[in-house]
């Protein structure tokens, strides 16, 4: 321990780690200094992790157990590969497991493609300030409710038919015969599952684009893009050589989020993909509702299969992303500039004017339907519109939206009040957040939701849980709690603390500054939050199914079960019900601190 | 009973190797002390340990006494130490007078009496009239003074300084320095200032402390 004399007799010390800490523990007189905050707040991530990872590992247990012949409630007691034989045995599994892999692979690659040419081609545009804004509420709209919209939209007497008839009929002639009837088109529920890709498509681009701008707010992009434009390059090409690489590592959880889902979607699929036969993931639930109680185990065998092609395609994605990254930066030394305006412009501008297209005109759809009195084919609008079948409706709606209501309210609350805790936690006790702690957080969104919640079934009938508000909750709760923590998290991190020591310095104590300082400050972020967490619940099909147990069913479970073959009237009563509970939960996270705090100029983002 | 503010043995330990020796300093009621060193030389940290908001993580030991108490282990809010940092960190959820009495202490009971602790306050600060106001409308001089008033609202016993004026354009900031001296002088508080800049230093005209931190490993091993 050596000191070096200062001339104003200041004295600086300079040791070794071992020093210091024998230094510390031997003094009489030293005292370490205590954090600011009650140890108590270390229960919260620990309470987290428990609520929304146990129910994926016991799940898993409970799909890997009869998946192997194990389920002592049906006699299984043995290990045995017969469940695997069972399920190479049913007919149609191997184009099921074809039809998943093209339609998910394919839902991703394109969504991403269009998400990036986006992003870079339309960087700093206006186009692109006004669409940040119009991002979030897109995503609230529910799977099944896009679903069914683009249903309405494509089908043989759809919307889009019926506008190339309007056309057809003013010009005449041979064409307009042939367009007088609905014409067999087979847009919707195509043998190809093209139907389905193109539905993934228009959810899931927004959302890779949403990531990309959030991700986007974290480095420096316009110096960087201007370094490469100056040295020649297009702006394209200097996005894609500079940015991108900069940006994949925080897009790549959410493009394998985004995998897991398409590989393994079940009611987008059942509304707009192939029937006969259908994709795995609907296989798998079809047998595992079977009357036939032995076919759980060839379900169990195939939930296994969905749990390893999920895994796989993540792997097989990680290597193209290494081989792309490897010929990307061939292609830097390579030094080619680009073009100006390449086609991606044109090109993903184009494609996502179709996205959004589709969605509002399907959205439309469902409202116009609903409420439309005679609509015959080739109408392009009803002829008389009518509230009869929303008076209908209205005593069966009722009970539904009630259930849909509490669950998201409740997972919600839940999930708001675990993510709070753990983001207190984390700035009290100054943790950084880890790669590890993100994977884990993605965790219930990377594993394809029918290979656990098969096995969290079979549980929670064994301990007679199934059907009721407990699970049904919970079962929301796992995939709402991502979300709102992943929204919440970087407008926390954000808040300058030093705003919360003013306020202990001034006299107030942690929970005065807590509600008095932390929470309104951070009001929007968290009204936000919640409205995506809500909007999360009320879109769940799956967790619904196997957590409600057939006896609660919300908006979303009832319109996928009538989207086949149900009357259109009716079914655009229950998907716009669906549709508009997200999009009133975003009015309400808008409007309030909007109100709030309207002469507070400091508030506004 | 020793008036003031006294530093005794405080040591400040960055990551696992780096320590600060802070000398022992002891600052009079009315006071200003400088403490000056470059960047990353533990500034900020010895005036985070002294009003108790010290970040988890960063250790610290010794001794901080306010007049006679020893409030090294209070919590931040019952140490009765005021702090103003270089940005104002007016809260800009409520208006002005609101962030006022935000600071006024609870024995300070009844709507009227502390609304005229908030009036009074603005008046000294030549802002009469602002209590209604958005802060995010005030100019950076105004919000400046409403954020010294805040601070002393609070009734503290110590003031600390964290480079207060450094966001300040020259003229305002020696007016805005001479003001808070004026203020902590006539309230005879022991005030403790974190500057780099010697005009602060001068015009505090009290105490001065030099901080170092030497984090070179060939510094470590060659002394």
């Amino acid at each position: 321990m050596r000191g070096i004399g200062r001339d104003k007799g200041a004295e600086v010390n300079v040791t070794d780690p071992p020093q210091t800490a024998e230094r510390f523990d031997g003094r009489a007189d030293a005292r370490p200094h205590r954090p600011i905050a009650g140890r108590w707040l270390a229960v919260w991530p620990t309470v987290t992790l428990t609520a929304f990872l146990t129910p994926v590992a016991v799940g898993l247990a409970g799909t890997l157990a009869p998946a192997f012949g194990y389920l002592p409630a049906l006699g299984g007691t043995t290990l045995t590969l017969e469940p695997w034989r069972e399920l190479m045995e049913r007919p149609g599994v191997t184009r099921a497991v074809t039809l998943s892999l093209s339609t998910g692979i394919t839902a991703t690659v394109v969504s991403l493609l269009l998400a990036i040419g986006l992003a870079a081609s339309w960087h700093g545009s206006r186009a692109m300030a006004l669409l940040r804004r119009a991002l979030a509420p897109l995503l609230a709209v529910p799977h099944a409710a896009l679903a069914i919209g683009l249903a309405f939209l494509l089908a043989d007497s759809g919307w889009l038919a019926r506008g190339v008839a309007a056309g057809a009929l003013t010009i005449g002639g041979p064409l307009a015969d042939e367009w007088a009837r609905p014409p067999a088109l087979g847009l919707v529920n195509d043998p190809h599952g093209l139907a389905l890709t193109f539905g993934l498509v228009v959810k899931e681009t927004p959302f890779l684009l949403l990531m990309i701008v959030a991700g986007l707010g974290q480095i420096p992009v316009d110096r960087t893009l201007a370094v490469a434009r100056t040295a020649g390059y297009g702006p394209v090409t200097a996005w894609v050589t500079v940015v991108l690489p900069q940006l994949y590592p925080q897009l790549r959880l959410p493009i394998y989020a985004v995998l897991a889902y398409s590989l393994s979607v079940v009611d987008m699929a059942m509304i707009l993909g192939p029937a006969t036969p259908p994709t795995l993931a609907q296989l798998i639930l079809v047998w595992s509702n079977d009357p036939d109680l032995t076919r759980r185990f060839a379900a169990a065998a195939g939930a296994t299969l969905q749990l390893a092609i999920v895994i796989g395609a993540i792997a097989a994605w990680f290597c193209v992303e290494r081989l792309a990254a490897h010929l990307g930066r061939r292609r830097v030394v390579a030094g080619r500039r680009g073009a100006q305006r390449s086609a991606a412009w044109i090109g993903s501008g184009a494609g996502f004017a179709i996205v959004c297209g589709a969605t509002l005109l399907g959205l439309a759809a469902l409202a116009l339907w609903s409420v439309a009195g005679q609509w015959r084919y080739p109408h392009l609008l009803p002829v008389s519109m009518t509230g009869d079948t929303w008076a209908a409706a209205a005593p069966r709606l009722a009970m539904p939206a009630e259930t849909t209501l509490i669950a998201g309210l409740v997972s919600t609350a839940i999930a708001l009040v675990l993510t709070i805790g753990c983001l207190a936690y984390e700035k009290r006790a100054h943790l950084r957040p880890t790669a590890r702690a993100l994977w884990l957080l993605y965790t219930p969104l990377l594993v394809p939701q029918i290979a656990f919640l098969f096995g969290v079934q079979v549980l929670l009938v064994a301990v007679d849980l199934d059907g009721t508000w407990l699970a049904l909750v919970w079962s929301h709760l796992m995939f709402v709690l991502p979300y709102v923590f992943l929204t919440l998290a970087d407008p926390w991190r954000a808040l300058d603390d030093r705003y919360e020591r003013t306020a202990r310095c001034l006299g107030a104590s942690a929970g005065q500054v807590f509600w008095r300082v932390t929470v309104p400050m951070l009001l929007r972020p968290i009204l936000i939050a919640g409205a995506i967490g809500f909007s999360v619940s009320v879109a769940q099909y799956l967790p619904t199914v196997f957590a409600g147990g057939g006896r609660l069913t919300t908006l979303t479970t009832e319109a996928v079960a009538m989207a086949a073959g149900g009357d259109r009237r009716v079914l655009g009563v229950y998907a716009f019900t669906q549709m508009a509970l997200p999009l009133l939960g975003f009015v309400f996270a808008l409007a309030i601190p909007a109100i709030l705090f309207r002469r507070r100029r400091g508030m506004r983002s | 009973m020793t008036a003031g503010l006294i530093l005794r043995r405080v040591e400040l330990v960055f990551g696992e190797r780096l320590v600060v020796r802070v000398p022992d300093l002891a600052v009079r009621p009315g006071q200003v002390a400088t403490v000056m060193g470059p960047s990353g030389a533990g500034k900020s940290t010895l005036l985070a340990f002294i009003c108790g908001t010290l970040q988890a993580g960063l250790t610290a030991s010794g001794e901080v006494r306010l007049n006679g108490r020893d409030i090294t282990d209070l919590p931040p809010e019952r140490r009765g130490v005021g702090i103003l940092f270089q940005d104002d960190l007016l809260f800009p959820h409520l208006s002005v007078g609101d962030n006022l009495a935000f600071a006024v202490p609870p024995e300070v009971t009844g709507r009227r009496a502390r609304r005229q602790r908030v009036e009074t306050a603005l008046v000294e600060a030549d802002l009469a009239g602002f209590a209604r106001r958005d802060p995010a409308t005030l100019s950076g001089g105004q919000r400046a003074r409403v954020a010294l008033m805040r601070t002393l609202l609070a009734e503290p016993h110590a003031l600390l300084l964290d480079e207060p004026f450094d966001k300040l354009d020259r003229p305002l900031r020696a007016r805005f320095r001479q003001m808070v001296f004026d203020h902590a002088r006539r309230r005879q508080l022991p005030t403790l200032m974190v500057s780099h800049d010697p005009a602060d230093a001068e015009a505090a005209d009290g105490p001065m402390v030099q901080l170092d931190a030497y984090d070179d490993p060939v510094m470590t091993n060659g002394f």
